[in-house]
């Protein structure tokens, strides 16, 4: 195998094809994802402007409803995105008489050793729930999931042209399709507490500056500037993926992850890195972040309590602390916009980070029979209405085109104002970073992700962590 | 007799050990095809600072827990195996942490010991206020007092059973010759409990090296690599890097080392036939 070659490859159909189509991004919402559930598709995927043709909603293609048979369905566990997955699979099997679809929910953490192992022992399920990227393409090099090229530019083309096309970026391998992004996209977001503003009377920031400058201040009124669940790690990574797209622009993580030797030698790279660490110098981080886990959600509990004035985090976790937080979303002290941008930095202030999309994956290893079951539920009730509404009700933007008035019309305020923002940063960024460490391969992912852990905990300098990042490159 | 042990130990002792060393000579990533590679894994392995540093914790939390362990459990049992009032009861009580799986202890202490919604922070206590599991020495501390609360009263109770093997004549003659009890346990009861010491040891050093999900749930081998054991090395190699082949050279280290150490152990007891009670 070549893993350089067939990375550019990858990367190429990212960025061309969300060039060609309209909409960029879509994230995929990592439900309460653990160890890296952020991470969407490759790189960049620039904001076109007409939107496809956006079926809103609408019955999947094919009308089919004929298969019989069955067919195994393994996903992450998790309110309320199991709910929504639950669902599906409920309507599937009342719909189609004659066909069954068995699901088994496993925990995020649990899910990612079990389904490599069953993979790798080939007793995979039918329909493979994963984030693309990197880990998709393991599978692709062992043969282990259906290339759905045909597929989906055939019966199931009505289905395809309601997603965003960005989202396929991440699906994409050797300029072949090999999952569908069926669930939501979701953008990394920095939150903000209005209480905790209101208390030292100060503004959101607008720049890395006004960040740096408010540090300090919460710090004098005993509030922690930033919540962060450290422990696990890809958690961290959110800070250094939107600081290296603030200061050095989209091409630095596009070269790492084009293989390109001597990538992270990139001097906005050292900046980057340094600036992460004077934010931990300075006590940017909340007491203890680097034992809080976000699996546990106790990043999200420390700052919707108060104890923490901001947050960088998915925005999968606005359901969580919604349903969590007692008053504080419904109260209006939750405030929310992108990522600030960094004096004289190169990055486009509209380019987000997270996950374009969840992807739907069938094994290669399963019979006919499951294969037409397992499309016929992709087809069917993965972004029909019921879905969507469904999706939308998280709080969560469904990976569908042209659903903003949709997303508008929600009856709750606090809900509508959400979504619509995570739509238009979806939409309408210039690039929609996929997470690192779904984007790369997993052993330069978890060399990255050790790395990242030890930046924050001043283990490694600067120049050690390129080092040591330029030694995994193409790895 | 023994050849239903024989078969269970060739199927899941030897067969994966084997299993286990030919991997660490082959390039695998856990789902596709595996491919020979020579030495490359362990030249992987072996040139990686991350060895040394993972063996040097290793050997903390192993030297460190049975530094504690063992004083303890020969106080408690010797405690037990006396007959004062009430020993039933604090024996029943001494005995729950075993009780108790790696994982649930782990994750009740990581509850109890969170900075901002732990036992510090709600009782206001400021003692007990402080990044325990997030600093290097606080976090490795923290292991090696859990891994020991944990593992106290099994060897407790090994010694136990050691101290009532002694026979009562000893005791006897000891307060004769007007021994107290202090020199009783340091003359009497401590050299009969020799062997006792070194099972228990081994127990506990072999045993250290195979710490997983308690440190996998407290700490994840954080924060950075302060506590990142040989365990922890190796399924962070395997399962998330997906390396099998450094992951399974780790392994076979973990192998050599433990057996290394039981044997060294073994040799400290002495070979001889040597007895240690009366009249021998």
């Amino acid at each position: 195998m070549d893993p350089t070659t067939s990375r550019r490859t990858f990367l190429r159909i990212a960025a061309g094809g969300a060039a060609a189509a309209g909409l960029a991004a879509c994230g995929s919402s990592g439900p309460k994802s653990s160890t890296g559930s952020t991470g969407s598709g490759a790189s960049a995927a620039p904001a076109g402007s007409s939107a496809a043709g956006a079926s809103t909603g609408a019955s999947a293609a094919a009308g089919g409803g004929s298969v019989t048979g069955n067919a195994s369905y393994w996903f992450l566990n998790g309110q309320p995105q199991q709910g929504v997955r639950e669902n599906q699979v409920k309507r599937f099997n009342s719909s189609h008489k004659g066909a069954s679809l068995k699901s088994t929910e496993f925990q995020n953490d649990a899910y990612k050793q079990k389904i490599k192992t069953a993979i790798g022992a080939g007793q995979a399920p039918t329909l493979i729930w994963g984030w693309g990227g990197g880990g998709l393409k393991s599978y692709v090099d062992a043969n282990q999931v259906v290339d759905l090229t045909d597929w989906v530019n055939g019966p199931a083309a009505s289905l395809k042209s309601k997603i965003f096309p960005s989202a396929f970026g991440a699906a994409t391998v050797n300029n072949k399709v090999y999952a569908l992004p069926v669930e939501t996209v979701t953008p990394i977001i920095f939150y903000y507490n209005k209480n905790a503003f209101e208390k030292i009377g100060a503004q959101p920031p607008q720049s890395w500056g006004d960040v740096m400058d408010l540090v300090p201040k919460f710090n004098a009124k005993g509030i922690a500037p930033f919540s962060l669940g450290g422990q696990s790690r890809w958690t961290n990574m959110m800070w250094l993926e939107f600081l290296l797209d603030r200061v050095g622009g989209s091409e630095v993580f596009l070269n790492v992850f084009n293989g390109q030797k001597g990538a992270w030698s990139d001097p906005s790279v050292e900046k980057m890195l340094t600036m992460v660490q004077d934010l931990v110098k300075q006590k940017g981080f909340i007491k203890g972040f680097s034992s809080i886990t976000a699996d546990s959600n106790a990043d999200l509990a420390v700052f919707y309590s108060g104890k923490a004035a901001m947050m960088v985090h998915g925005a999968w976790t606005y359901g969580t602390m919604k349903s969590q937080g007692g008053n504080f979303v419904k109260s209006g002290a939750l405030g929310y916009m992108n990522f600030p941008p960094v004096d004289g930095g190169k990055g486009d202030p509209s380019d987000t980070t997270g996950n374009p999309g969840q992807y739907l994956s069938i094994s290669s290893k399963s019979s006919a029979e499951e294969q037409a079951v397992a499309k016929q539920f992709l087809l069917d009730n993965t972004l029909d209405d019921a879905s969507i509404k469904d999706w939308v009700g998280t709080g969560a933007v469904p990976v569908v085109q042209g659903t903003r008035d949709q997303l508008a019309a929600q009856p709750d305020k606090m809900d509508s104002d959400w979504l619509t923002f995570n739509y238009d940063i979806a939409s309408k960024a210039k690039v929609f970073q996929q997470s690192w460490d779904q984007a790369l391969p997993p052993t330069q992912a978890e060399v990255l992700l050790d790395n990242i852990a030890k930046l924050f905990q001043l283990q490694v300098t600067p120049q050690q962590w390129i080092s040591n990042m330029n030694a995994v490159i193409g790895k | 007799m023994a050849i239903p042990a024989l078969v269970f130990f060739i199927a899941f002792g030897v067969v994966p050990l084997v299993g286990v060393l030919a991997l660490s000579f082959a390039r695998w990533d856990g789902i596709g095809a595996i491919h020979p590679a020579g030495f490359d894994s362990w030249h992987a392995v072996l040139t990686d600072p991350g060895l040394p540093h993972a063996l040097w914790v290793t050997f903390e939390v192993m030297f460190f827990s049975w530094a504690v362990q063992t004083p303890a459990s020969i106080l408690i049992g010797v405690f037990l195996s006396g007959h004062q009032r009430y020993r039933e009861f604090l024996a029943v009580l001494y005995f729950v942490p075993l009780l108790l799986s790696s994982a649930a202890l782990a994750v009740t202490y990581k509850a109890l010991l969170d900075p901002n919604f732990g036992l510090g922070p709600g009782l206001h206590f400021g003692l007990l206020t402080r990044d325990w599991l997030g600093s290097g020495g606080l976090a490795m501390g923290v292991i090696i007092f859990v891994v020991s609360w944990q593992f106290i009263p099994f060897h407790a109770l090994i010694y136990q059973g050691g101290v009532r093997q002694i026979p009562a004549s000893m005791y006897e003659a000891a307060s004769l010759d007007g021994a107290g009890r202090v020199r009783q346990f340091f003359s009497i009861t401590l050299p009969q409990l020799k062997y006792t010491v070194i099972t228990s040891s081994t127990l506990m050093v072999v045993g250290s090296l195979t710490f997983f999900d308690l440190i996998y749930v407290l700490t994840a081998g954080g924060p950075g690599d302060s506590t990142r054991v040989l365990a922890l090395d190796m399924y962070q190699q395997g399962f998330q890097a997906n390396l099998m082949g450094p992951a399974s050279a780790i392994a076979v280290i973990i192998v050599l080392v433990g057996l290394v150490l039981a044997l060294v152990l073994r040799r400290l007891g002495g070979r001889g036939v040597e007895s240690q009670l009366e009249g021998a």
